[in-house]
């Protein structure tokens, strides 16, 4: 099978002016893969299913990775010479400068030909950010396979998929409100005061109910003298 | 004629004629609209379908997910890479030796870990016992959804069991094994063990023969399955659909002969496919996917060879694969099974996903449904042969 070098440089053959680029991987496994702009991604996505020498007719596995925001720490070192002593060791004063990544979210494709039996060729399709752009274009009009994988990473990742037939959430509640699978997903704190030997838990409820009630008076033990 | 809030009838479809939605023609009435599940004996668990009725004929289904969502993959991201594998025995619970092996060749892959010859061994003969098993208890299963009360369903059972102590014995858990290592197995089997096993692949295929002469050519079973949620290669294909399922649609596809994982190639055994691609052929590709087991199991169990069952160079307690990612899969019973793990170099993953054959082949539920009666669609759904503990995670 073709590496993903010699396909990226056949799609950009196909597609001039497409966002294509090699994501190396650096593990052992070394599966390396595609990362898409979003302009051409369904296009590229129909021609990597039909294209006769690499037919990737099934798609079999999609998912979310979160990449949260990271502050990322450099630390430079600026030498400067000892001015009383011109010729002695320069005084080293580290500088560290504070930036940014900005965070996002990445949707995986993974990709088989059952036609030619080889894979995986993998491709990725980033967000703009985590919250108000946090769309790719959906692939289920290409893969029907995509359909409920997709409905998942919208429901635990919040990415929304622009052509989606049936987009809805699929394993959390539909008056759902949070993603579940974010990296800064906290639990709801809807605690109900039960008898537990946890201190843990016990502790967190103190801020639910400051003197915890009796046993007794949350289940009322059936038959017993009022 | 007009159906009202139909979106997904009406959208546009990948390749033009791969999927075809049929809602019934012969609009008299008001349709019904029946929830199935998700407290309903035939749908395997909690499982619900939300079916629009034009009298008795399915116009639309949609299945509805989640009744056992614990966040299993937020759960893998919390513990480390050996933690995760009592988990994964979890997923599709009739089937934990396969679930432990997927996972363990992801892990495998992403740390560039050896596995000695006889642990692979090992390997094999477990993942084709759980096979018998679960296409054992599949035959039954179905057999009860189409109305055969009990007696299939009991014999079923009655081999499991054999099967159940087998592991139990070796792993000390019936069904949560929690078996297999990154580079080996937990423990080796002992002679008399490997004994039992043989023994019980010896007369396996008396039982089969038994459980065919009950099922195979009963004109009742042939009358109620044939012809009976019909699905085409094409479809299979583009829906992801793996396993049992697609082969029964005669797409020559198993992962045991495609990525050749573990020792499998040196094993001589055939891949059975169907013509028709109905509950008829789903039926019969298990019963001759049980027999190719067997044939596998005889050549496992008389090769097996002496050596370590764990790589002395695995690594268990403080584990960290160098950063990277990777996919791994299996051909399990309910289809391919795959991990994908990305390792940012720390104990624990950072991404941990499960590819679920079983949730993954419901995609195609509505359109081999559509057109049926509702009898029809439980035994269509018993087909797909689905756990969900593995489809809800």
């Amino acid at each position: 099978m073709e590496s993903p070098e010699q396909i990226r440089d056949r799609l950009l053959v196909q597609f001039p002016g497409a966002e294509i680029s090699v994501v190396t991987n650096p593990g052992i496994a070394a599966q390396h893969s595609l990362l898409l702009g979003a302009a051409h991604a369904r296009a590229i996505a129909e021609f990597l299913r039909d294209d006769p020498t690499l037919r990737l007719d099934q798609c079999s596995n999609v998912t979310g990775i979160d990449w949260p925001e990271k502050e990322i720490v450099e630390t430079t070192n600026i030498s400067t010479p000892d001015p009383a002593n011109p010729a002695g060791p320069p005084t080293v004063v580290e500088q560290k400068t504070k930036r940014l990544q900005p965070g996002f979210l990445e949707v995986v494709y993974h990709l088989y030909s059952i036609t030619h039996r080889h894979g995986p060729v993998i491709f990725r399709l980033r967000t703009g950010n985590r919250t108000d752009q946090a769309t790719v274009p959906s692939l289920t009009p290409v893969w029907c396979s995509c359909e409920f994988q997709e409905r998942e990473v919208f429901d635990l990742f919040g990415v929304t998929f622009v052509g989606h037939p049936d987009l809805r959430r699929i394993l959390m509640w539909d008056e759902f409100k949070d993603h579940p699978m974010r990296r800064d997903y906290v639990e709801p704190d809807d605690y109900e005061w039960e008898p537990t030997p946890h201190g843990a838990v016990l502790e967190k409820t103190k801020a639910h109910y400051p003197t915890p009630p009796t046993p007794a008076a949350v289940a009322p033990v059936k038959g017993a003298a009022p | 004629m007009s159906v009202p809030d139909f979106s997904a009838l009406n959208a546009e479809r990948a390749t033009p004629g791969a999927r075809v939605r049929e809602v019934h023609d012969s609009f008299h009435g008001d349709l019904l609209e029946v929830s199935m599940g998700p407290h309903h004996p035939s749908t395997h668990g909690v499982f619900r379908m939300i079916v629009t009725l034009d009298g008795e004929t399915i116009v639309k289904l949609k299945p509805v997910f989640g009744y056992l969502h614990r966040n299993h993959e937020k759960l893998g991201e919390t513990v480390t890479y050996l933690g995760s594998m009592p988990y994964t025995d979890r997923l599709d619970y009739l089937s934990s030796m396969t679930n432990n092996w997927a996972y363990a060749l992801a892990v495998e892959k992403l740390a560039g870990q050896a596995v000695p010859e006889r642990a692979e061994y090992v390997r094999v003969i477990l993942a084709e016992l759980t096979r018998l098993l679960n296409h054992t208890c599949l035959v039954g299963f179905l057999m009860q959804d189409c109305g055969c009360s009990g007696t299939p369903l009991m014999y079923a059972f009655r081999e499991r069991e054999y099967i159940l102590d087998l592991f139990e014995s070796l792993s000390g858990s019936r069904m949560m094994c929690n078996y297999q290592r990154f580079g080996g197995c937990r423990v080796d089997p002992s002679a008399d063990w490997l004994a039992g096993a043989q023994k019980l692949t010896d007369r396996y295929g008396t039982f089969l023969d038994e459980f065919e002469t009950l099922l195979t050519g009963n004109e009742i079973i042939m009358a109620r399955t044939q012809g009976v949620g019909k699905l085409s290669p094409e479809l299979a294909i583009n829906a992801g659909v793996t396993g049992p399922m697609l082969r029964a649609t005669g797409v020559n596809y198993d992962l045991r002969k495609v990525d050749a994982y573990g020792v499998y190639p040196r094993f001589d055994f055939r891949v059975p496919l169907g013509d028709h691609g109905d509950v008829y052929d789903r039926y019969m590709i298990r019963v001759l996917e049980m027999r190719e087991s067997i044939k596998i199991l005889q050549q496992a169990l008389a090769g097996l060879p002496a050596g370590p069952i764990m790589d002395p160079k695995a690594k268990l307690r403080s584990f960290r694969p160098k950063a990277g990612e990777a996919y791994g899969r299996i051909e399990g019973p309910k289809g391919e099974i795959g991990f994908y793990l990305l390792s940012d170099g720390s104990p624990n993953p950072y991404r941990y996903r499960i590819r679920p054959p079983s949730f993954i082949n419901l995609t195609v539920l509505e359109d081999m449904c559509l057109g049926h009666t509702v009898a029809d669609a439980v035994i269509i759904l018993g087909s797909v042969d689905i756990v969900l503990g593995e489809v809800d995670r």
